[in-house]
């Protein structure tokens, strides 16, 4: 039985305001509390480690939810899943956790998720991170994605962590076959001292194998931010990394895209930017009637969108 | 009425202080389209952004509907009626067009809006376009135009709203500044153009900080034209037939 709470930090994550359609997971401080599979999309819980398969059959489209909330205080909690998309099935994978600390000690989880993509198929996975409770009770996100995009597959990722959690360390690791797309936005906002690292290493393996990584954060106060974006080409591939971040206050911000060719035909390009909301930016909208905060307010709204 | 009384506006530097603006005295009336012009420097855009608030004068007083406005920001002019076009329209990451003349209508229905096809711009292509790189200058500059036609300020300033613009949309332009125009608002335009000083009710030239003639287009434009005119006209005209079609 899912509480206010708990209902709430659906929302929040996985704009879920009922049961989600389609086939879905919900796991709350540790525990599976409701599972529903459905034809051709199977929620398995693993047998020898806490987690989850989600197998999608061929040509399968549809919607899976595998949302995770954390409720309570001490907790450090730990999934593998393991996720795979038959060939030509067109899936959304919501994941994402919300955490709601009530305070004296730590929240944890550490989501950790293979991803196997198989040929011409599609996936769209999204996760949001939220975090909310007593400052007393630290809030800690760690997760790690490895995928597997098989020849002409699509994935699009779309990761975003507005406020909310303390620490954390989000790795994505990826291999891209011919003819294979990955396309990732993340999206970042700390504040307070909070730290958040982000290290992407996607490989084009194949011929005519792209990506795209659009990284936007905005870091306030007096918290760090760190992106190491890494696209390297084996193959005959296409990358662009692209990093831009917002700093203000006592922040701090370090990014460091790399791009790494081991093909002549390869093209890579990385582009990275830090600075300041511009004073014209702010002028131009105060001059249409918004106060200087209500300005800085729609900038980074508009920035982080 | 919005009047300018005595204003000046002198900026610290690490060298020595620059006298930008010096004993500005204008009344704008409501239902008057006004023209700055000037050379480059001359202070032009100083007295817009002295109007707007982006400068405060060290001098002097402003004063727009019997009330002192010299001290109030930038977002307490706005509300009570002042809109400035940019020189230079900042861009945004992020934000769209339709995003930016929402703030601009406050409370208006954008979808109705009729200010982008005012200046060219068809509103199904343009209102979800970002207001980043991807526009062109001239894009931008007609976006701004249309943001302050959307805003509908009782005291319109555009800031020299011609430039980046290509002929096509100078003429429209001309047209729409003109057609906006109400009894009740002040229209100021910063420009250099003959065409568009020639539908002022009042040119005031400006030189080094200070009004240095004021009247109607004919009486000051023949004294202002060589100091205004482009000079590439004389060239092009020397090359007999003209191909570059000038506005001026």
């Amino acid at each position: 039985m899912l509480t206010a709470l708990d209902k709430r930090l659906l929302k929040e994550i996985a704009d879920l305001h009922e049961e989600p359609p389609g086939a879905y997971n919900i796991r709350k401080d540790g525990k599976g509390v409701d599972r529903h599979s459905m034809p051709g999309i199977e929620v398995i819980p693993k047998e020898d480690k806490p987690g989850l398969d989600v197998l999608v059959e061929p040509g399968k489209k549809g919607t899976v939810h595998i949302p995770v909330l954390l409720t309570e205080a001490n907790q450090n909690d730990l999934v593998y899943n393991t996720i795979d998309i038959g060939a030509n099935a067109d899936i959304l994978l919501v994941a994402g956790c919300g955490i709601h600390n009530p305070g004296g000690g730590k929240a944890q989880h550490d989501g950790i998720h293979y991803i196997t993509v198989r040929k011409g198929a599609r996936l769209r996975y999204v996760e949001k991170h939220f975090g909310e409770g007593e400052e007393s009770g630290e809030k800690v996100l760690n997760p790690k994605t490895v995928l597997k995009v098989e020849e002409g597959a699509y994935v699009e990722l779309e990761l975003v962590q507005i406020r909310g959690v303390d620490h954390t360390v989000r790795t994505t690791e990826g291999e891209i076959e011919a003819g294979g797309q990955v396309v990732m936005f993340e999206r970042l906002l700390t504040d307070g001292k909070q730290t958040a690292e982000s290290d992407v290493e996607l490989k084009l393996m194949g011929d005519e194998s792209t990506t795209r990584i659009i990284s936007r954060s905005v870091a306030q106060d007096n918290s760090t931010q760190v992106f190491r974006p890494r696209v390297v080409a084996y193959g005959r591939g296409k990358g662009h990394v692209e990093c831009d971040s917002i700093i203000m206050n006592e922040a701090v911000v370090r990014s460091v895209p790399e791009i790494w060719a081991e093909n002549s035909e390869a093209e890579l390009v990385h582009e990275a930017a830090i600075g300041k909301i511009a004073g014209e930016q702010l002028l131009k909208l105060m001059a249409l009637g918004l106060t200087a905060e209500e300005a800085e307010e729609k900038i980074i709204s508009g920035f982080l969108a | 009425m919005l009047s300018l009384q005595n204003v000046g506006l002198t900026l610290e530097t690490e060298e020595a202080p620059v006298r930008i603006l010096d004993g500005i005295n204008i009344d704008f009336e409501p239902g008057k389209m006004y023209a700055l012009t000037g050379p480059n420097g001359s202070g032009k855009s100083s007295v817009a952004k002295a109007i707007m608030g982006m400068f405060t004068p060290t001098e002097g007083k402003i004063e727009f509907q019997g009330e002192d406005i010299t001290n109030l920001s930038i977002t307490e002019r706005a509300r009570r009626g002042i809109g400035y076009g940019f020189q230079q329209p900042p861009r945004f990451k992020g934000l769209r067009v339709i995003d930016l003349l929402e703030v601009a209508m406050e409370h208006g229905n954008v979808e109705e809006c009729q200010c982008l096809r005012q200046i060219g711009l068809c509103p199904d292509t343009y209102n979800e376009r970002a207001l980043d790189a991807s526009l062109s200058g001239g894009e931008m500059k007609r976006i701004e135009i249309a943001t302050l036609l959307a805003q509908n300020p009782k005291v319109r300033i555009f800031d020299e709203p011609e430039a980046g613009i290509d002929l096509w949309s100078f003429e429209q332009l001309i047209d729409v500044i003109h057609k906006t125009h109400a009894s009740d608002r002040i229209t100021i335009v910063i420009s250099h153009q003959e065409k568009i000083l020639n539908m002022m009710d009042e040119i005031l030239m400006m030189m080094e900080g200070h009004i240095e003639l004021r009247g109607d287009c004919q009486e000051v434009w023949p004294q202002i034209k060589n100091l205004t005119r482009c000079a590439c006209r004389d060239s092009c005209v020397k090359e007999g037939e003209i191909y570059a079609d000038c506005p001026r």
